[in-house]
């Protein structure tokens, strides 16, 4: 990252130019900042900065209820709230040794993949715009936003949804709901098919993702990558069927993989298991049967002592939550591993060397979320 | 203080380690039959938590036993999955450091722990076996204070450059504090 001294070992040179992008920049997706250093159109140095969004999440929860908690989780990767929220109660009930019903499993399947088509659809949505094209972000806001109506008939809220509990579920979903899911499901199925028939095979898309930001199964596996990121570059690994939760070991899925492990790839896995999601609702809505939605326990949650980590898929990656509990209503330490942090993290060796135009688009590709990076 | 001080008191952490095997599933046990052997020169003592192996090693040899974990082909542990620090100043002064790892390969988890005292908090980095473990040292660097030795790049990240403290530590008051 030296600057390079002009005319040194006889060919002309200019000295590098640093470059600031963000914290407020519309690429950022969010509050992140890195700083290029830039010879012509290429980035020959970049270094990232969070930090933005610190909230001491993980501080705060060790000062509050288990059932608080939900609320601050829902915060850290916004656009995945259900995801977050399984990540938490599933770490709280492994280590309370807590049998959850089976139908409050298969809501939080439904909610959780649902959860992953939208935030999979915003990706598709934003990425496009990172690469130049205005017109996707339309067609797939329009379908999220039809997501974001039934968790909101669910569970009250567009977002920070608060909604699944230490044993269960807040409360039963309407009656209409197997009904409406299932109308949503043909609608979404619709909406994918036309924004990857307008968007994946185009020359113009093709020519900006194909071949940048290449990353190896091997590099990939160092860095701690995981999700789709690490899946594009070939590495099956996913939590949902390496140690599965909830019941998905009772649905039948693929688990799409790349083999570039270019930013291409990165963003047609993610429209491939989009579809693969459809079909883990379809198979949960035939599988949903009446029964009671939570489990008995008493009103807050008291773990035993000991320490517990639990995972989960969410839809950027394997989100992990380790909890140290001293037998008390509050976790003694609590942290979370946050996938688009991990993903973020070999950025430097992703961009360098390609243009600042593609810089824009390898960090779009990673889609990172900043409050789950900076916590 | 945060005035939490007495509801919590910190978990005992010097039980029996006897392994609970009813705890692991059957890689989780065949993993701590593994370890004692594999990692004997470093007298590690191998206990479980619910679903986990745990191994406590001095904090001198952490890097050695991270790349015999790594490289070892039955061990094979290439993924670094998260890296924690807990603070039990208050009882034992001192901080535990614990490594969350993962085999693609065998697909067979565990954590390694190590303790530092709160007088001289260091152990020797691991980013150059894991490079996952990067920012995450620079994370636990900067909200603990515990100072990760060969460290390429022991910056801040989360915090800003000129704060002042420990946010992280149990010391570090939640409310009562100047605004930055």
């Amino acid at each position: 990252m030296t600057a390079r001294v002009p005319g040194a070992a006889g060919s002309p040179q200019t000295l590098d130019m640093m470059v600031n992008m963000g914290p407020q920049h519309p690429a950022t997706h969010g509050v992140f900042r890195m700083e290029l250093a830039i010879d012509g159109e290429r980035v020959v140095g970049l270094i990232p900065h969070i930090g933005y969004l610190h909230r001491g999440s993980e501080k705060l929860c060790e000062h509050e209820i288990y059932s608080q908690i939900i609320t601050l989780f829902d915060r850290l990767d916004y656009v995945s709230n259900f995801n977050n929220e399984l990540g938490l109660v599933l770490a709280v009930e492994k280590l309370m040794e807590i049998q959850v019903p089976e139908r409050a499993s298969y809501v939080r399947m439904i909610l959780c993949e649902l959860n992953r088509i939208a935030s999979h659809l915003l990706f598709v949505g934003t990425f496009a715009l990172d690469a130049g094209a205005m017109t996707p972000s339309l067609y797939t806001f329009r379908d999220r936003e039809m997501i974001q109506a039934l968790f909101e008939a669910t569970s009250g809220a567009r977002m920070m949804h608060n909604f699944f509990r230490v044993g269960g579920i807040k409360e039963d979903v309407a009656d209409d709901f197997v009904v409406r899911v299932d109308r949503l499901l043909g609608e979404l199925e619709r909406g994918i098919d036309e924004v990857d028939g307008m968007l994946s095979f185009g020359e113009v898309l093709l020519a900006r993702t194909k071949g940048v930001g290449v990353i190896s199964g091997p590099d990939a596996i160092d860095w701690g990558m995981s999700g789709p990121c690490l899946r594009a570059s070939n590495v099956p690994y996913d939590v949902r069927i390496d140690e599965p939760y909830c019941l998905y070991d009772r649905v039948e899925f693929g688990v799409p993989v790349g083999t570039q492990g270019d930013s291409w790839d990165r963003y047609y896995t993610r429209v491939v298991e989009m579809r693969e999601s459809v079909k883990i609702v379809r198979q949960c809505l035939a599988q949903l049967q009446p029964g009671p939605i939570m489990a008995q326990l008493r009103r807050i949650a008291r773990p035993p002592k000991g320490e517990v980590y639990a995972h989960a898929e969410n839809p950027r990656g394997d989100f992990g939550v380790y909890i140290v509990s001293d037998g008390g209503e509050r976790p003694y330490r609590l942290k979370v591993r946050p996938p688009s942090y991990c993903n973020l993290m070999p950025l430097r060796d992703l961009v360098v060397g390609s243009y600042i135009a593609d810089a824009v688009v390898i960090l779009g590709s990673l889609d990172i979320v900043l409050g789950e990076v900076d916590r | 203080m945060t005035g939490n001080g007495d509801r919590h008191a910190p978990p005992a952490r010097d039980q029996a380690e006897a392994v609970a095997s009813s705890r692991l599933t059957a890689r989780g046990q065949a993993l701590s039959k593994l370890l004692p052997g594999a990692l004997s020169k470093f007298r590690p003592t191998v206990g479980a938590e619910i679903d986990e192996v745990t191994c406590l090693v001095g904090r001198e040899w952490v890097v050695d036993v991270a790349v015999l974990l790594k490289s070892d082909t039955a061990l094979a542990f290439d993924y670094f999955r998260l890296l924690t620090v807990v603070d039990y100043v208050e009882t034992a002064r001192e901080f535990e450091v614990v490594y969350h790892l993962y085999s693609l390969e065998r697909r067979h988890k565990m954590a390694l722990k190590t303790r530092v005292p709160e007088s001289d908090p260091w152990v020797t980095s691991v980013s150059g076996v894991w490079r996952g473990a990067n920012w995450y040292e620079r994370e636990m660097h900067d909200l603990f204070g515990v100072v990760f030795r060969g460290h390429p790049d022991l910056d801040r990240l989360i915090l800003p450059d000129d704060f002042e403290g420990f946010p992280g530590r149990k010391a570090y008051p939640l409310y009562e504090y100047g605004e930055y």
